[in-house]
């Protein structure tokens, strides 16, 4: 195989690990969103706890954008 | 209709030459300038009046303070205020140059890596010294858990170790792969537009949808680049507390 359609294919596979983020954000919005309707009083202050868990959760998505990134743009 | 074309870094007029490095003033520093030109105006002039009860832009200012203060008050506790000035000014940063690069052909600086690795660059640094310059070893503390039973101690020690390691490349490919992701969705739906507008009056009709998609993708980028920078400053309020407090 052509090593340039190699590393094509492969920043395609990297970015399917993308998905599992983007289930993982999906259930921390909903769970939050549950909880704040049952709640709403207490929902404020779990704000900031809502972003950090995004953002954790987030960066395992990250990594695989960068493994595309580096197999397109670097390697 | 190259989408990347847009993150072209142009040079404006060269500086100096050192070896084999140019030194120029490029449109990234042309828009980093605008936008401390622009947080210097809103501070300097809402704070000029200081009346009791706030003006418009006095109460722009008000709430942008109140809202990092409390923030890091209510992560880092009310000993992380002595970095007050870190956390408003990389919020106020960020904030401000990812919404100028909203505004069609501006330069989005936060879109280049290396903008990004160096503000998280400094986090770290900053999060490294502080921790060992006020708990020396102490500091380790942070990597090793209590409470843990003593034979999966170097197992968590070491994912401990691994996830504090890569916290500047999640922190800044975070800010860097969002403002780069928008702004391509945006030319591409735009390229759209133009491509379909080119067809004559049925493909008018048709450039009404991506159109439309493409101002609903300009509001939301608008979300995202509020939520990008506080994103950013929580992080940091995050990475300080663990400088500050280093015992789980």
């Amino acid at each position: 195989m052509d090593p340039q359609a190699a590393k094509m294919i492969g920043a395609g596979i990297a970015c399917i690990g993308m998905g599992g983020a983007g289930v993982g954000v999906g259930t921390i919005f909903g769970h939050y969103l549950a909880a704040a309707l049952r709640n709403p009083s207490a929902a404020q202050g779990q704000f900031g706890n809502l972003i950090f868990g995004f953002a954790v959760t987030e960066a395992l998505g990250i990594f695989s954008l960068l493994i595309a990134l580096l197999l397109l743009f670097a390697l | 209709m190259d989408p990347i074309h847009q993150f072209e870094i142009k040079t404006l007029f060269p500086i100096a030459r050192i070896g084999a490095t140019e030194l120029a003033f490029t449109n990234s520093a042309l828009f980093m300038l605008i936008a401390l030109t622009v947080i210097l105006l809103l501070t300097l002039a809402a704070t000029r009046s200081r009346a009791l009860v706030p003006g418009r832009l006095q109460t722009v200012a008000e709430m942008s303070y109140e809202f990092v203060a409390g923030t890091l008050r209510s992560t880092a506790g009310s000993e992380g205020m002595k970095f007050f000035p870190l956390v408003f000014s990389l919020f106020m940063f960020i904030l401000v140059l990812n919404v100028i690069g909203i505004i069609p052909y501006t330069f989005t600086v936060t879109s280049h890596l290396i903008i990004t690795v160096s503000l998280a660059l400094l986090v770290f640094l900053t999060v490294l010294v502080y921790g060992f310059w006020t708990h020396g070893l102490h500091f380790l503390k942070l990597f090793v858990p209590s409470g843990i039973p003593i034979y999966i101690l170097p197992l968590v020690t070491f994912i401990e170790v691994l996830s504090f390691l890569s916290r500047p490349v999640s922190h800044s490919v975070r800010l860097f792969a969002n403002m780069l992701a928008g702004h391509i969705t945006l030319k591409v739906f735009g390229g759209f537009v133009t491509m379909l507008g080119a067809l004559g009056v049925v493909g008018w009709l048709g450039a009404i949808l991506p159109l439309a998609l493409t101002i609903a993708l300009t509001a939301l980028e608008l979300l995202v680049a509020f939520l990008q920078a506080y994103v950013f400053a929580i992080l940091t309020c995050i990475y300080l507390n663990d400088a500050i407090h280093p015992g789980h």
